[in-house]
């Protein structure tokens, strides 16, 4: 991998440049500053679009290669405890994900730094004069994050065997420091949307104050889980992508298993996002009740209609792509009558989930409605009603996993009964829960409503670990139906992946829209105007196209890099350890007993790839 | 009925089902941009539905593909060659032919407020400001019995003796005269917002909330600043409604 060294030579170049610039925007005296043009234009497109879409890829880039290490270090772990060489294999290749987009994040960011510098050098000089002691913090830890992954990455074969905790801890290492500048880059962002910690004319008193603004902390975390989630429907598309171009059986199966627990991953933190998002939403409301409004119910609804339909395809896709894999596990059968209650119920809850709080009426609809809200359909728009239908969804995708989850297992503990018995009681409660706190709302003040939902997220989360608590146990050392015939699911499942990394890359544009717009025509919300001649805020339909150009060059762009990563794997017997096999009935460890496998055996863990279907092991790649 | 078991009816069946619910169902009628919403995820669902296992799939592509290839079916074939353009030609017209009706608008109910109005001369806080008649308990009675009077005299024209937008007058005007009773209005908003609204009316909203000029008349001039707090009073009271309360954040 020649070409790796010279990335590296040019990205350390583009960040000291990058530093270098930073210094001289600097207002040196108040003249200078004065002689500085406030906006330069920036050719053809403008100067906002430039920025916008940098922004935004730049963004995309970064959440993933901060969201990916996060689950590769647990699988690695994973693989480090049960000595399984298959997860070891599979967090080595989240790795070289990561790895293979690492400089063209930092190239990226190095350009929105130019640009910023270039063609808002008056927003660019106020943000340093507040945020300048931050911007070496950032720089430091980049580079720390840079080495550390470099050695991460390269390390693998060389911190292995008694050496793997340090490798361990490199990962782990790499993952705070990864989280670290997260966060530093959200205090930038954050302050532009809720200053603090300066006085009336803008001048910075407290910087602790500007970084710990109203919305640093709950986009610190709204971000990350998105960013979890994000790596991973980006995995499972590059894992789809391999499946549905691969040429052997074994192939299949290792992708087919990358696919899933890449779309494992997402899903896991996605259902933990909305509450992260209604905290958000309520931070914003706080800081400023007109700004609130206007990304809730003013100019922004559409926009939130929008994202609600994203988010409802999420949550079907995830679930069908669970459904179709379980054709895969002998066994499943018996769970398939599940499917169409568990459809019913995502449907409706999508119904509701999407119903707008202000819809597009023509007069004569107004008219019969008696007014611009439905007399029914109204009930649907308000918080009540989307916190209980998205907590019900929830607990449905959840209850799809528990099913995959057992699917070709049957316990064979004495107290299966009870236990599954406690396990429907835990749905039934937290869902009867969920339903009367989504009811009663409607009957108190708005205040006491917004704290209802407290109580139906921990309904949920408490039915979550009642319910794994118990399955864990009930479910080790089952009797088998069958193993898991990795490679074997439906090609349609392996786009509903790729159309969920879609839908979530275009979800995370739109989002990042929505945080810019409320602040209309501020850079720096009531402090810092914009008067450039971009400062109206587009209306939504360009914003949808600019954001879909984005999103179409950002996977032009992951589609090229990750291609360049795998030109190194034809290459030869290079990099990492030989990729296991995992399909075809041989396999380098237990793979190869699994043919011969009798029914009753210890059944696998869900997660792990064994296959059992006929076919020889097809040659290995590397 | 073997008919029913066959999964490209099933679907259909759902589908007409569905439309017909969601159409005739719900009264009065759900707007139009809503009943397609919900047919979109309806579809969505349906085809969930049909290809979530590989033999409920085949099931459902079958009749689809012995319409497309077998020789016996070339009679439908040819049918539904001649119908299915008439029908998308149809939709066409139907979405490009003139109307004589203004064309469906989003409109934003609840726009951001201002930070601060001038009312008669005077600047009036409305971000954090509390309704400062609520703070003297002894005469709420007399304020709401006072809000009432005002509401008599100056609203019940548009808003309705039921405060539900029914008034007399509410059937003339688009957008039409807001419903009290209804939990999207008054009782998800804070007083002040309402102090705003009043003194301001249709004029004082911003441009999302056009393209029709709302008729909320602007009571600035007509009403003094307590007898605004009174109606608003009134308001809730009569609904049964708690205002919004201001959040303290961190
Ligand atoms: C000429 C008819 C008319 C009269 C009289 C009238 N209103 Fe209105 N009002 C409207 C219309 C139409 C709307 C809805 C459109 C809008 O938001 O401006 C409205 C909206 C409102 C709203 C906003 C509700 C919301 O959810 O945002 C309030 C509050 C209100 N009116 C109070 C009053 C009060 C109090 C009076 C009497 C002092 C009054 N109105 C008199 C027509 C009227
Ligand atoms: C199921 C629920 C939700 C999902 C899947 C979701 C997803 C996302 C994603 C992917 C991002 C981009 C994050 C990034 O750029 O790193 C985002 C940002 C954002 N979300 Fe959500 N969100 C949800 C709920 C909400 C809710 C309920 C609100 C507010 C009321 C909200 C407000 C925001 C805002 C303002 C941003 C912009 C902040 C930023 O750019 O980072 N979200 N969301």
């Amino acid at each position: 991998m020649a070409c790796d060294s010279r990335n590296k030579l040019v990205y350390v170049l583009l960040v000291f440049f990058a530093l270098a610039l930073l210094g001289s925007a600097l207002p040196v005296d108040a003249q200078d500053a004065a002689r500085e043009p406030a906006y330069r234009a920036f050719p053809v497109l403008g100067s906002r679009l430039a920025v916008w879409a940098v922004a935004q890829l730049h963004l995309n880039f970064a959440a993933f290669i901060l969201g990916c290490p996060i689950f590769a270090v647990i699988i690695e772990i994973i693989g480090w405890r049960t000595r399984d060489q298959r997860y070891d294999w599979l967090a080595h290749e989240f790795v070289k994900l990561t790895f293979a987009a690492f400089s063209t994040t930092a190239m990226l960011g190095a350009l929105l730094l130019f640009l910023f510098v270039g063609y808002y050098p008056r927003f660019w000089a106020y943000l340093t004069s507040i945020f300048f002691p931050t911007y070496w913090v950032y720089a430091l830890l980049f580079f720390g994050e840079t080495f550390i992954v470099y050695l991460w990455y390269y390390g693998w074969e060389w911190l292995s065997g008694s050496r793997k905790w340090i490798h361990v801890s490199l990962g782990v290492l790499a993952n705070l420091v990864g989280t670290a500048i997260l966060v530093v880059a959200n205090s930038w962002v954050t302050f532009m949307i809720s200053p603090g910690g300066i006085d009336e004319s803008g001048r910075l008193v407290s910087l602790w104050k500007a970084i710990n603004n109203y919305t640093w902390m709950p986009i610190n975390v709204h971000r990350l889980i998105a960013n979890i989630v994000f790596g991973g429907t980006i995995a499972a598309a590059y894992a789809a992508f391999r499946f549905l171009s691969a040429e052997t059986q074994e192939e299949r199966a290792r992708y087919d298993w990358m696919g899933y627990v890449g779309n494992f991953v997402a899903v896991s933190a996605f259902i933990v996002l909305p509450f992260a998002g209604y905290w958000l939403g309520r931070e914003i409301y706080a800081f400023n009740q007109t700004m609130g409004i206007t990304m809730m119910g003013g100019f922004m609804s559409w926009l939130w209609i929008v994202q609600a339909i994203l988010i409802g395809i999420l949550f079907l896709g995830s679930n069908y792509y669970l459904w179709l894999g379980m054709e895969r596990i002998p066994g499943s059968e018996r769970y398939r009558k599940f499917v169409p209650p568990m459809l019913l119920i995502l449907t409706i809850g999508f119904m509701i989930w999407a119903t707008p709080r202000t819809m597009v009426i023509t007069f004569d609809e107004a008219r019969a409605m008696g007014g611009t809200h439905h007399p029914v359909l109204g009930f649907f728009g308000v918080m009540s009603a989307k916190n209980t239908v998205v907590n019900l969804m929830i607990l449905t995708t959840f209850l799809s996993y528990i099913l995959y989850r057992r699917a070709n297992r049957i316990s064979t503990k004495p107290w299966v009964r009870t236990g599954m018995g406690v396990q429907w009681a835990a749905f039934a409660v937290a869902a009867v829960i969920v339903v009367f706190f989504g009811v009663y709302g409607y009957f108190v003040d708005s205040l006491t409503r917004i704290g209802f939902s407290v109580w139906q997220v921990l309904a949920v989360l408490t039915c979550i670990v009642i319910v794994m608590a118990i399955d864990i146990p009930m479910f080790r050392g089952a009797r088998s139906t069958g193993t898991i015939r990795w490679g074997t699911i439906a090609t349609r499942s392996q786009y509903v992946l790729i159309l969920l990394a879609v839908t979530f890359t275009w979800l995370m544009g739109l989002m990042g829209f929505a945080r810019s717009g409320i602040r209309q025509h501020w850079h720096v919300y009531g402090v810092l105007r914009d008067t450039s001649v971009d400062a109206v805020t587009p209306a939504l339909g360009y914003a949808a196209n600019v954001i879909t150009i984005v999103t179409i060059v950002f996977f032009a762009l992951v589609t090229f890099i990750f291609w360049l990563g795998g030109l190194g794997e034809r290459g030869g017997p290079k990099g990492h350890a030989p990729a296991p096999v995992i399909a075809g009935g041989s396999d380098s460890s237990e793979g190869a007993t699994s043919q011969a496998r009798p029914q009753g055996a210890t059944a696998p863990s869900e997660a792990s790839p064994r296959i059992d279907c006929a076919g020889k092991a097809g040659a290995r790649k590397s | 009925m073997s008919f029913l078991r066959s999964r490209f009816v099933q679907a259909a069946l759902i589908l007409v089902l569905s439309a017909v619910i969601l159409r005739f169902g719900i009264r009065p009628p759900a707007p139009w941009s809503v009943f397609t919403l919900y047919m979109a995820v309806v579809f969505l669902a349906v085809l969930i539905f049909v290809s979530s296992d590989s033999d409920s799939w085949r099931g459902f592509i079958r009749p689809i593909r012995s319409t497309l290839v077998d020789p016996d079916q070339r009679v439908l074939r040819s049918a539904l060659v001649v119908v299915i353009p008439l029908l998308l030609g149809y939709y066409a017209y139907t979405q490009a032919a003139a109307k004589p009706q203004a064309p469906a608008e989003l409109r934003a109910v609840h726009p951001a407020p201002p930070d601060t109005i001038q009312f008669r001369g005077k600047q009036i806080n409305i971000s954090g400001a509390e309704n400062p008649l609520r703070k003297d308990q002894a005469s709420r009675q007399k304020h709401v019995a006072a809000g009432a009077a005002l509401y008599i005299r100056n609203c019940v024209y548009c808003h309705g003796d039921n405060l539900d937008g029914q008034g007399h007058f509410a059937r003339g005007f688009n957008p039409p005269p807001a419903n009290f009773q209804d939990p999207g209005t008054i009782a998800m908003l804070q007083e002040a917002y309402l102090f705003w609204r009043i003194a301001k009316g249709g004029p004082g909203l911003p441009r999302e909330s056009t393209p029709w000029n709302s008729v909320m008349p602007s009571w600035e001039d007509r009403l003094t600043e307590e007898q605004i707090w009174q109606v608003i009073m009134y308001l809730y009271d009569a609904t049964g409604q708690q205002p919004r309360r201001w959040e303290t954040a961190h």
